[in-house]
């Protein structure tokens, strides 16, 4: 076990810095000079231009400027946004809050409405209520989140003004965002639950347990229901990339203050510090979450602990 | 080869024919009209077909062009000259929807095969020679697994600018570590099988090798990922023309309209209206043949 969360870790070290290499290497090659954009007009002057190279440390040879920015980062030093000077872990601290509420309303949303139509179909399986469950799911898997959003702002916003959509963190503005962002992983989660119910319920525990006389709803819910919705716990780790992508778009067609939005505006800015930041966050969080997943399994499952 | 029979007296109500024997496994004709019983195989096909035929007919369907800008029009609500209304430049909405279909279908076509045929070729590479190249690949893919889609859709488009063939190779790049995952592992299952071992000790080349054993092994579970993908490409070639990094306008393209009508969705629910119908609608069409594939070709997956 502690063998394993050893090697876990060692891994996850490896990939955060490979993650490290690939963005810092990725936004150098995002045509354009910031220190060009960052003068404006007064871009001509090449002495300027090369002065400004001087401080921002972009005359350095490129491993001198990697090895300088993780050693600030490891230190929680972020630098500065090339785009309105502000210190990027401000910009952080000041969007992250936003991005966190929407994605665990969204996590909330999907696992809770996914386990309900996966169960029901699965329960009601291969009969009308089943059929009609997944192609709920289907459809809520097709559905572009972007056209949803529109929909829904056009729908409540605009023709029956119910929840104030654009702008804003209430929680009355969090509904239609969440929903919007919570829609395909609910059509996701209610497939997988199903197909994990089904099989729990081919066990041949749960025919011993009914051959016993257990009632049928006991059965469901202490032998069926506790194998079946375990599996969810490692969905959830993965669906957490699924949703920050989500976030991108969410928060851009609802126009909410948050990571997601912070991001497209510095790539298309060429603010690189902002961005390398949010990218190795994002992605470092992700890798976090799944060995966490990874590492609870077998604490809630004891069959994983064994083996 | 005709077997030979009992001679008989052709008087005697003796049936000299040999019983009539199908063949031993099912034809492939066969297959595919028992496939078609499948439901959502059927449903998913006839969909993709009718709007593919939609999308060809453009034509035929509509005199007018995508980009015909007619100020007089401007923001005309649906009528019998414009059939789904007029945008902001009184550009006719119905050919636009569809001229714009052709833009995304085949640019999600594109992203899964350049995405589909890379991935594919570095997983049976992977796959086949383990050790230090296929350790390389399968850390790269892990890399690119580790980064949200939208990330790495994002800082390629950044990187190679916006625009139709740039923004295919930005969804390609989500696609290309889920095939090289696939299909190493079905590679190095099919390897352990014995056959491969039989053709390793006749001398057989490795391009024989995956050409003859690997690839028939590994093949329907590609097709069932690129089908399932196709409807998740279409998501993305959308999103990123929504955003503003796929399609340019004028190129009529579902996201890039939808972008449009995000602008003037008080005074013209329309423009956001119709393009977003006909992306769902074929992105349905699409996941319901993937289900359907995948309950044919790969009943390991089958949903019971």
């Amino acid at each position: 076990m502690s063998n394993y969360f050893l090697r876990r870790l060692v891994s996850i070290v490896a990939l955060a810095f490979g993650i490290s290499v690939l963005v810092f290497l990725i936004i150098r090659l995002i045509p354009g000079d910031p220190a060009i954009t960052l003068l404006g007009t007064n871009a001509g002057d090449a002495s300027l231009v090369a002065r400004l190279h001087q401080q921002l440390g972009l005359d350095q040879p490129v491993q001198v400027q990697y090895l300088r920015w993780i050693g600030n980062f490891l230190r929680g030093d972020f630098g500065y946004s090339y785009g309105d000077q502000r210190s990027v872990s401000s910009l952080l601290a000041a969007n992250f809050p936003a991005t966190i509420q929407l994605t665990l309303a969204g996590l909330a949303l999907s696992v809770v409405f996914g386990s309900l139509l996966g169960v029901l179909a699965a329960v009601r399986r291969n009969r009308a209520a089943d059929t009609v469950t997944m192609g709920i799911a289907l459809t809520c898997m097709s559905i572009p989140s972007f056209w949803l959003g529109l929909l829904l702002i056009l729908l409540f916003a605009v023709k029956f003004p119910i929840f104030n959509v654009v702008g804003g963190t209430s929680l009355k503005g969090l509904v239609l965002p969440a929903v919007t962002l919570a829609l395909s992983s609910i059509g996701f989660n209610a497939r997988f639950v199903r197909s994990s119910v089904v099989s729990a319920q081919q066990q041949k525990y749960v025919i011993t347990a009914r051959a016993k006389g257990i009632s049928g709803w006991q059965v469901f819910r202490k032998h069926v229901l506790r194998n079946a919705l375990l599996p969810i716990l490692t969905i959830v780790g993965l669906q957490v990339g699924q949703l920050i992508s989500g976030v991108v778009i969410v928060e851009t067609v609802f126009s909410r203050p948050g990571i997601g939005r912070l991001l497209v505006q510095s790539i298309l800015s060429k603010d690189y510090l902002t961005v390398q930041a949010v990218v190795l966050i994002i992605a470092v969080a992700y890798a976090v979450i799944n060995l966490v997943v990874d590492l609870l399994y077998p604490v809630l499952d004891p069959r994983v602990a064994n083996r | 080869m005709q077997p030979e029979l009992r001679p008989v007296d052709a008087a005697l109500p003796i049936d000299i024919r040999p019983a009539a024997t199908g063949p031993a496994y099912p034809t492939r004709r066969r297959r595919i009209l028992r496939a078609f019983r499948h439901r959502s195989l059927a449903a998913g096909t006839v969909i993709c077909v009718v709007l593919v035929a939609l999308i060809l007919a453009a034509p035929l369907l509509t005199s007018q062009d995508p980009n015909n800008q007619d100020p007089l029009a401007a923001f005309a609500s649906p009528s019998a000259t414009h059939l789904m209304g007029a945008d902001s430049f009184g550009r006719d909405l119905f050919s636009r929807v569809l001229y714009g279909g052709r833009t995304t279908m085949l640019a999600s076509l594109f992203v899964v095969l350049l995405g589909g045929v890379v991935g594919t070729l570095l997983g049976l590479i992977a796959g086949y020679w383990r050790g230090a190249v296929g350790f390389i690949i399968m850390r790269f893919a892990d890399l690119l697994l580790a980064f949200p889609g939208i990330l790495l859709a994002l800082a390629v488009a950044a990187v190679l600018g916006s625009g139709l063939s740039n923004g295919v190779i930005a969804v390609a790049a989500i696609l290309v570590p889920v095939y090289i995952r696939l299909v190493e592992g079905a590679t190095v299952e099919v390897l352990h099988l014995p056959y491969v071992d039989a053709a390793v000790t006749l001398g057989a080349s490795p391009f024989h090798i995956i050409r003859r054993h690997i690839v028939p092994n590994v093949a329907s579970g590609i097709i069932v990922l690129t089908t399932s993908w196709l409807g998740i490409a279409a998501l993305w070639i959308a999103a990123l023309g929504f955003i503003g990094l796929g399609v340019q306008p004028p190129t009529p393209e579902w996201g890039e309209i939808l972008n449009d009508g995000q602008n003037y969705i008080t005074v013209a629910w329309w423009i956001t209206v119709f393009p977003g119908i006909f992306l769902a609608l074929f992105v349905v069409g699409v996941n319901l043949l993937g289900d359907g594939l995948r309950d044919e070709l790969d009943p390991t997956l089958s949903r019971s």
